[in-house]
């Protein structure tokens, strides 16, 4: 397995032509400019997940989350915990903690791999993000990037942030 | 009186796509048994009419994340069938190296990650992993090469877009082809010894009369052309399937179901159909595998199609290393000139779940004037239903949970693909 250390990696997960779940990659457009910052864009494919991250650290996940929250609620999953499963957690039936469940299990877990999710208003086909979503994106900006920060000068990444909800 | 048991499966887990099952019985009788799909039509069809024929490849594609090669190429061959073109040669043997990597992903994914924790008594692949991590990190790898085939010829792992009518927009250096061996060659040790574990497992013993219907070709493991064959002595021509199938609605399901148009019988494509009817052109590893594994001269046992469908990566394998070493020099010109002429095309490839048929129409200018797509799930679909009858039928005396579970591993060794298998529903309005 390729150990290389390739630094920060921020990856967007969903599909930009359903409505609040292309929120994953718009995130990532405003993150692209960041000197420094590698990012990439994913539809949540455990296999490619795993791949995408693979020599990365820390590692942060986007996607739009569902738990019945308000929409554009912003929510934290640090990854040393057990992710949820089962539930429609993450915006893919399968996908976001399988993969991270999947890469513990094969002790592939980056060090450091954090979830950041946002509460969708809807998912339909061929809309664009919703008004409440799209005013989320940047406090979810500042989140990853104090995340970001926080894990590169090996300060403890604060867990329990206002707002922050898990979905059990 | 009797008694009446509903059991229902509003999600059908670790299969491609959403649909559900139903049963219903009547005291010790099966009355009902229902795979619905209900994952949305999605018009392919449609709006493939009045698009170039040359958008055709490049449309279909999006039919499918898992086997997306099986549309493209399908498209390809039936409009270069329109218009008179044969591609052979290097361009052919591309087209079969690309095909391999869709067989290894895809099966790989239904091996090792959908199909796999059945056996070792697990319920998923994350929690299998715990326990046989090198297996589950094995069969990632494997799926990875695959990918990295449809990388280099198909220019992206998903949805692919470096095939054409005609061949390619570009091919791959002798280079870049050849950075693949190191992979494959650990690949066909890897899938071989999984293939020897895999016949270390316990099966259910379930034999069921399938009438197998796959591709078949004098010389080579069908993959990419041929002509239908089935186990009763059917050898037709791809133009004549409309003949040999007929496709009807049904109320419970958003894909077609599909039976002999003579008999009215359902049937049976995938890795059980192609094995039975190809065992004799089987790579010389795979054939090994396969005889010692006890596979016999067919398997008609659905829940050894995991065993089969690890023989055919092994396979897939050992011809991408024939092909990958075969390849010498790129080709004068990526693809064939194909000139639109009005008629109708057709062209039938092995998916890994079976046969992929593709019909078009297009007029003098290259439009699409008609298009007609079947995948092997909507065939299967009927089988699929009968093979769950029985099966319940024997089972009837377990409780509810244990009966689901049964159906629900059932329904997994078909590696359906429901997300493909929907279609456009015609919709007839009566108007008194």
């Amino acid at each position: 397995m390729d150990r290389a250390h390739k630094g920060p990696l921020v990856i967007g997960i969903g599909n930009p032509w359903r409505g609040d779940d292309g929120i994953g990659h718009a995130v990532v457009d405003a993150l692209v400019d960041t000197p420094g910052l590698a990012t990439a864009k994913s539809h949540g494919e455990p296999a490619e997940l795993m791949e995408l991250w693979q020599g990365h650290d820390p590692v942060i996940l986007v996607d739009a989350i569902v738990t019945g929250a308000a929409p554009g609620t912003l929510h934290r999953l640090d990854a040393r915990e057990p992710l949820p499963r089962g539930a429609r957690y993450s915006s893919h039936g399968i996908g976001l903690a399988e993969a991270v469940e999947l890469a513990r299990s094969l002790g592939e877990l980056p060090d450091t791999l954090i979830v950041h999710g946002i509460e969708p208003t809807y998912l339909k086909d061929a809309a664009d993000l919703s008004h409440e979503v799209r005013e989320s994106i940047a406090s979810a900006v500042s989140r990853i990037t104090d995340d970001l920060a926080a894990a590169m000068h090996g300060q403890p990444p604060c867990t329990n942030r206002a707002g922050s909800q898990h979905s059990n | 009186m009797s008694e009446t048991r509903t059991i229902e499966v509003d999600y059908l887990a670790r299969v491609e796509g959403e649909g559900a099952m139903y049963v219903r019985t009547e005291g010790d009788r099966v009355e009902e048994v229902k795979l619905s799909i209900f994952e949305a039509p999605r018009f392919f069809e449609g709006f493939l009419r009045g698009r170039d024929f040359r958008e055709a490849p490049d449309i279909t594609a999006r039919i499918c994340g898992i086997c997306p090669i099986a549309y493209q190429l399908g498209a390809s061959l039936a409009m270069e069938d329109v218009c008179g073109v044969t591609v052979d040669g290097v361009l052919q043997d591309l087209r079969r190296l690309a095909y391999c990597g869709e067989w290894i992903e895809s099966h790989a994914l239904h091996v090792f990650m959908l199909h796999l924790p059945d056996f070792l008594g697990y319920p998923d692949a994350v929690t299998a992993a715990k326990d046989h991590p090198d297996m589950v990190r094995n069969g990632l790898r494997i799926k990875k090469i695959g990918n990295s085939i449809l990388r280099l010829l198909g220019g992206r792992e998903i949805h692919p877009v470096n095939l054409r009518v005609g061949g390619f927009y570009r091919t791959p250096t002798p280079d870049e082809v050849r950075g693949l061996r190191d992979e494959l060659a650990w690949g066909l040790e890897a899938a071989g010894e999984v293939a020897e574990f895999l016949a270390t497992l316990d099966y259910p013993n379930l034999e069921r009369d399938y009438e197998f219907v796959s591709l078949v070709h004098p010389d080579e493991y069908p993959i990419t052309h041929g002509r239908l064959g089935s186990g009763s002595g059917l050898d037709a021509a791809i133009r004549d399937y409309d003949d040999v199938f007929t496709e009807e609605h049904v109320a419970h399901s958003n894909a077609l179901h599909s039976h002999r148009s003579d008999s009215g019988e359902p049937v049976f494509m995938g890795p059980l159909a192609r094995f039975a009817l190809n065992r004799e052109r089987l790579t010389p590893r795979a054939a090994e595998l396969a005889e010692r594994a006890g596979l016999g001269a067919a398997c008609r046992n659905p829940f050894r199609s995991i065993q089969v469908r690890m023989i055919e990566i092994v396979l897939a394998f050992e011809e991408a290393l024939r092909l990958v070493d075969g390849y010498r020099a790129a080709p004068a010109e990526p693809a064939l000139p194909v000139t639109p002429r009005a008629g109708t095309g057709f062209a039938a490839t092995e998916a890994p779940r079976g046969i992929c048929y593709h019909r078009y129409s297009i007029d003098e200018a290259g439009l699409i004037t008609d298009a007609k797509i079947v995948p092997p799930t909507s065939v299967n679909q009927p089988t699929i239903e009968a093979d769950l009858r029985e099966l319940v039928q024997t089972h009837l005396h377990l409780p509810d949970d244990e009966l689901r579970h049964h159906c629900e591993v059932a329904i997994r060794n078909y590696d359906p693909c429901i997300s493909c298998a929907t279609h456009f529903l015609d919709l007839t309005v009566e108007r008194q």
